[in-house]
C-alpha cells in the first residue's frame, strides 16, 4: 500500500509539472513540438551515456535537455528556409534524431540497461524500488524528489516569468516592442519543456509525456478563457488523471502510465461533450432551441418569436 | 565489398526485406506527397501512434497473430483516431496540432494498457505485437510482402483513377467544391488512403519512424519539381531507393536496425535536395542572391558614372 501511495504522489507531481509548461505549448500552437522533443531526448541520453558510462549521471539530463533545444533549433532552421512547411520540418527532424539514437543503442549499448522500451514506454510501477537514502535513512522514493524538484522548478519559473510568458504567447510583437525578447522567452520555454520531458519520461515514457503536457491544458481550455484559470485547471486535471489513472491501473493490473493517459483522454471527452459553453451537448441544445424559436415553427408564430427575440 | 553485395542480392531473406521496404517507400512516397501538400504532414505521426490499440485489440479478440488481422485492427483504430482529430478540430476552438497530439498520445496510452493486459492472456507472446511499436523489417515474411504488394497495387491504381479529383482537391478545395465535387467525401477518401499507407508501413519501420517515411520523400521530391505527377513519381523513387539502400546497409553491417537506417537514408536524400535542388535549393538561392547583389552594385556604379558625365 505504501508503494501505491508513493506511486500516486509521483504520478500527481509529474502530471502537474507537465501541465504547466504544456499550457503555453497549447496556446502557442506548438503541441507537436512536445512530441518531437520527447522523442529526441533519447539521443541526448545516449550520447551523454557514451561520454560518462553512467546511467545515473546528471550529465544525462543536461545532454537530453540540450538535444531538446537542438531539435527545436534544427526544426526552425529547416522551416525558415520556407522550402518545406513547419509541420514537415518537425516530421523530418525528429525521426532522424530518433533513428540515430536507436542505431547507436542497438549497435553499441546492447549489453547495458539502456533500452528503447524504458525510454519510450516508461514504467511507474518500478519507481518505489529506487530509494532516496540520506545518512542511512530511507526518506522515500527517489522519483518523488526528482519530480518534486521538477515541479518546483516549473512552477517557480512560470510564476516569476508569468507576465512575460503571457505577453509573448498572445502578442509577440508587442512583447518585442516592449523589450522582452520573444526569441529568448521561446527558447526558455523550450528548455523548460525539454527538462520536464527528461524528468518525466523515466516514470511515464516519452510518448505519454505528450499526453500529460497537452491533455490537461486542452481540457482546461474548453472550460475557461483566462490564462490563470487555465493553468490552475490544467494542474487540477493533471493531478486528477494521475490519481484516477493509478486506481484504474491497479484495479485491472495494467500499465499505470497508459491508464493515466487514457484518463486524461476521458476527462477531455467529458469536457468536450459537457462543457457549459463549448460542449457539444450544450451547442446542440442551444441550436435546437434557436431552431424551434425561429425557423422551426409555422409562419405566424415564427414572426412573433422573432420579434420577441429582437 | 562488391562480392558481399552480390552475395546479398542472391540471399532470399534480403530480397524479401528489400522488396518490402521498397514497396513501403513507393506507397508512402506517393501518398505522402498528398499529405505534405495538404499540410497534413504530422497526421501520419498521429495515425501511426493511434494504430497501436487496434493491433492489440485485434489480437485479444481473435487470438490470431496473422499480419492481416492485426493490420485490420490497426486500420480501424487509425481511422477512429483520424475521425476524432477532425471532429475535435471542427467542433471546438482546439487547433489541429493540439487535437493531434492529444488523440495520438491517449490512443497510444490505451495501446499500452491493452498491451500490459494482453500479457496476462495465456499463450500471448508479446514479441509479435511489439514489433509494431519499433518495426522490424527483418521479420518480414514473403506473405507479408505479397500482402504489401497487393495493397500497393490497389492504392496506386486508386490514386491513378482519382488523380484529377485528388489534384484539384489538394490545391484548391474551394474550387473543387464549386465544381460540384463532394469535398467532404474526397477528404475522407484521401485520408483513408493515407491511413492505409501508414498501416502497411507499421511493421517495417514502426510507429515512430513512419512519419518520416511519409514526409521526407515528398519534401525531397517537392524541391526538384513543381509538377504534381513528377513530384509523386520522384517521391516514390526516393522512397524505394532509400528502402533498398537501408536494407542493404543494415544487412551489410551487423547490428544495424533496418527501419532507422532507412529513415537516415531518406533524410540524407531530403537534406541533399533541400541544399542542391536546381531551382529551389539553398545553394541556388545563395548564388542568385549574390548575382543580384553584384548586378545591383554594377547598376549603381554605371548610373553614378552616367550622372557624373551628364553633370560635367
Amino acid at each position: 500500500m505504501r508503494a501505491g501511495m508513493e506511486i500516486q504522489i509521483i504520478a500527481v507531481i509529474i502530471a502537474v509539472a507537465c501541465a504547466l509548461p504544456g499550457t503555453f505549448l497549447v496556446l502557442r500552437k506548438m503541441s507537436m513540438i512536445s512530441d518531437s522533443i520527447t522523442h529526441t531526448i533519447l539521443l541526448g541520453i545516449v550520447l551523454a551515456f557514451f561520454l560518462t558510462r553512467d546511467l545515473s549521471s546528471p550529465l544525462l539530463v543536461a545532454g537530453a535537455a540540450f538535444t531538446g533545444l537542438v531539435t527545436v533549433w534544427l526544426t526552425e532552421t529547416v522551416a525558415k528556409t520556407r522550402l518545406v512547411s513547419e509541420d514537415s520540418a518537425i516530421g523530418i527532424v525528429f525521426p532522424l534524431l530518433f533513428s540515430v539514437a536507436i542505431i547507436l543503442i542497438t549497435r553499441y549499448a546492447g549489453s547495458v540497461h539502456l533500452d528503447t522500451d524504458s525510454v519510450l514506454l516508461g514504467e511507474l510501477a518500478f519507481a518505489p524500488f529506487d530509494r532516496m537514502i540520506v545518512f542511512g535513512r530511507d526518506i522515500g522514493a527517489k522519483a518523488i524528489y526528482t519530480s518534486g524538484f521538477l515541479l518546483l522548478l516549473n512552477s517557480t519559473l512560470i510564476l516569476v516569468f508569468y507576465k512575460e510568458l503571457k505577453l509573448a504567447s498572445f502578442d509577440p510583437l508587442l512583447s518585442a516592442v516592449l523589450g522582452f525578447s520573444p526569441v529568448l522567452i521561446h527558447y526558455g520555454l523550450m528548455a523548460l519543456v525539454s527538462v520536464t520531458a527528461v524528468g518525466a519520461f523515466q516514470a511515464v515514457g516519452s510518448v505519454l509525456v505528450v499526453a500529460f503536457m497537452i491533455g490537461p491544458p486542452v481540457t482546461a481550455w474548453l472550460l475557461t478563457d483566462q490564462l490563470k484559470n487555465m493553468l490552475l485547471l490544467s494542474a487540477g486535471f493533471g493531478a486528477l488523471s494521475g490519481i484516477l489513472g493509478y486506481q484504474a491501473a491497479s484495479l485491472f493490473d495494467v500499465s499505470i502510465a497508459g491508464s493515466m493517459a487514457v484518463t486524461t483522454g476521458m476527462l477531455f471527452l467529458m469536457a468536450f461533450l459537457f462543457s457549459p459553453r463549448q460542449g457539444l451537448v450544450g451547442i446542440f441544445i442551444r441550436r435546437k432551441r434557436q431552431h424551434t424559436s425561429t425557423g422551426g415553427t409555422p409562419k405566424g408564430a415564427g414572426w412573433e418569436n422573432r420579434r420577441r427575440i429582437i | 565489398m562488391m562480392d558481399n553485395v552480390l552475395f546479398l542480392l542472391q540471399d532470399y531473406t534480403f530480397r524479401t526485406v528489400a522488396l518490402g521496404s521498397a514497396l513501403l517507400g513507393i506507397i508512402s512516397g506517393v501518398l505522402g506527397s498528398f499529405a505534405v501538400l495538404r499540410r497534413q504532414s504530422l497526421f501520419g505521426d498521429g495515425v501511426s501512434h493511434a494504430a497501436l490499440p487496434g493491433v492489440i485489440l485485434a489480437f485479444l479478440l481473435t487470438g490470431n497473430k496473422n499480419t492481416e488481422v492485426l493490420l485490420l485492427g490497426a486500420l480501424a483504430s487509425g481511422l477512429l483516431a483520424a475521425l476524432f482529430i477532425t471532429g475535435i478540430e471542427k467542433n471546438s476552438h482546439i487547433r489541429f496540432d493540439s487535437a493531434l497530439a492529444l488523440v495520438m498520445s491517449v490512443f497510444f496510452g490505451l495501446g499500452l494498457v491493452l498491451l500490459t493486459y494482453s500479457q496476462k492472456v495465456p499463450n500471448a507472446n508479446q514479441a509479435g505485437l511489439k514489433r509494431f511499436i519499433y518495426g522490424q523489417a527483418s521479420t518480414l515474411l514473403s506473405r507479408d510482402v505479397i500482402l504489401m504488394a497487393a495493397c500497393a497495387a490497389i492504392l496506386l491504381s486508386l490514386v491513378v483513377l482519382f488523380w484529377k479529383e485528388f489534384k484539384l482537391f489538394t490545391f484548391d478545395p474551394e474550387f473543387a467544391q464549386t465544381l460540384g465535387f463532394h469535398t467532404g467525401r474526397l477528404n475522407l477518401f484521401l485520408s483513408l488512403l493515407i491511413v492505409l499507407a501508414i498501416i502497411i508501413g507499421l511493421q517495417t519501420v514502426g510507429v515512430v519512424l513512419m512519419s518520416a517515411m511519409l514526409i521526407a520523400p515528398a519534401a525531397a521530391a517537392r524541391q526538384w519539381s513543381g509538377r504534381l505527377w513528377l513530384m509523386v513519381l520522384l517521391a516514390a523513387g526516393f522512397g524505394a531507393v532509400s528502402g533498398v539502400l537501408g536494407t542493404l546497409f543494415s544487412s551489410a553491417v551487423p547490428g544495424l536496425p533496418t527501419g532507422p537506417v532507412i529513415v537516415v537514408c531518406i533524410t540524407v536524400i531530403a537534406t541533399f535536395s533541400l541544399l542542391f535542388a536546381p531551382h529551389r535549393g539553398l545553394l541556388r538561392r545563395i548564388l542568385d542572391r549574390r548575382k543580384t547583389r553584384a548586378r545591383f552594385q554594377a547598376g549603381i556604379s554605371t548610373t553614378i558614372l552616367k550622372e557624373r558625365r551628364r553633370l560635367s
